[in-house]
């Protein structure tokens, strides 16, 4: 049995793919770190999604993200013979999956379009909404697409700082660490961005049932309020 | 008795996250969890952001569109075939320099060549075997030179005698009319291979065909 005392805990035990192929993962590596280029996707292929929600987070363009999800993945098996055992093989895809983005994104946009995305003030407090009336979605609300399109709405409409936090630490599963390098910020910055993009997306799916987003789901009345 | 320490609803909504997290130290954890017990408004604070932690985290949350895989397992196959790819940066220098060295060995082979093959032109052939000290003439801007008695120089002018050694030190060629003789005579001493003007003349031919 595992036990878990934290989110974070729980996230790993309960989402991480890692869990399912980490087996056979090491030998597929050392395979391809050997020459076996043909064994490259069935190594990648069960973090794909992941790199392609890390290239979209930033790039927030299907097109282009799917461009650097694949260039990403090229780059990766040129270097796979620079992938140290010590580093988890999913971050080291995602940071270059996350390098690559950032590469396309500074080629494609100008500084001064940059310096306004980051001028936007961080540093007040946010302060969350009070709802009277607000219930917890469960997980099993995932299975219905409508839902997972109004989480995703909400998370594109947030600030490309917040969303590219929450993206690479509650998506991806990298840790604060991880995520600043990855972005290129302080882990302060990290922390700080991670606490306004939660409260933010809280308040936005808060406002959702209040607008109906979720009124059809199978919820029992009363059971968390928030 | 020791005084519990207590927290306001702003400390609480700045730490939250990292209380998600697992990652604010034992006393302040048990600051806030005393805060959620009498506090409705940030246990619901609370309660939503570790409901958009779990939410998000989850796997059905990464989607791609459609044919993203079959796309990226192509684009992969054909990157890991491509030449190169999986050879490191200084073998991939070998290439180039193979290339180089390849082409001057060629060009070489065939200066080396080139001097051993026979002339197809009869117009190009050497005079190196028609007696130095023959008497030739060469003739206005011409840049053959002839036996007196050839037929070729009959009504032209400016002309000038020389020896044969002489004309060909200043870059002449012979007649292919009236040094026929000799220029014969020096194919059939180079050895049986050696092919007549004629038959020079008639393969150029049929290679033209």
């Amino acid at each position: 049995m595992v036990v878990v005392h934290t989110m974070a805990e729980l996230k790993v035990v309960a989402n991480n793919p890692e869990h399912a192929g980490s087996a056979r993962e090491p030998a597929l590596i050392a395979q391809v770190q050997r020459g076996q280029n043909e064994l490259f996707y069935e190594l990648v292929r069960p973090y794909e999604r992941r790199v392609y929600a890390a290239a979209l987070a930033i790039l927030r363009n299907e097109s282009d993200a799917e461009d650097v999800a694949q260039e990403a993945m090229l780059k990766a098996l040129a270097h796979i013979r620079q992938f140290r055992a010590e580093a988890r093989f999913s971050t080291w895809l995602i940071q270059i999956t996350v390098n690559e983005a950032l590469m396309r994104r500074r080629r494609e946009r100008t500084a001064m379009m940059e310096a306004i995305d980051d001028r936007r003030d961080e540093e007040s407090e946010y302060t969350p909404r009070d709802f009277a009336d607000w219930r917890e979605i469960p997980s099993e609300a995932l299975e219905r697409k409508e839902v997972r399109q109004k989480l995703a709405e909400a998370l594109a409409s947030l600030d490309r700082k917040y969303r590219e936090v929450f993206v690479l630490r509650d998506m991806e599963q990298l840790n604060i660490q991880e995520t600043a390098e990855a972005l290129g910020i302080s882990v302060a910055s990290v922390k700080t961005r991670l606490l306004r993009a939660r409260l933010m997306l809280r308040d936005l799916l808060a406002g959702g049932w209040e607008q109906g987003w979720f009124s059809r789901l199978p919820f029992e009345k009363g059971t968390k309020p928030w | 008795m020791v005084n519990e320490r207590t927290v306001n609803c702003e400390t609480v909504w700045r730490e939250i996250s990292n209380y998600v997290d697992g990652e604010v130290e034992a006393g302040l954890r048990a600051a806030m969890d005393a805060h959620f017990r009498s506090c409705k408004r940030c246990a619901s604070v609370l309660a939503g952001t570790q409901n958009v932690v779990r939410l998000y985290s989850d796997e059905r949350m990464l989607e791609a569109p459609a044919g993203f895989s079959h796309r990226l397992e192509k684009r992969l196959a054909a990157g890991s075939r491509a030449p190169g790819r999986k050879w490191s940066t200084w073998a991939a220098w070998l290439v180039p320099v193979a290339a180089l060295l390849l082409l001057a060995v060629g060009l070489r082979w065939a200066s080396v060549e080139q001097g051993a093959h026979r002339l197809l032109s009869p117009h190009a052939q050497p005079g190196d075997k028609i007696p130095p000290d023959l008497q030739v003439v060469v003739a206005g801007d011409s840049k053959v030179f002839h036996l007196a008695s050839c037929g070729l120089i009959e009504g032209k002018t400016n002309l000038r005698a020389m020896t044969a050694k002489e004309a060909i030190a200043a870059g002449f060629v012979p007649c292919v009319k009236c040094m026929r003789k000799y220029l014969e005579s020096a194919r059939r001493r180079a050895g049986p291979e050696t092919e007549t003007e004629a038959e020079v003349v008639e393969e150029m031919e049929q290679r033209g065909r």
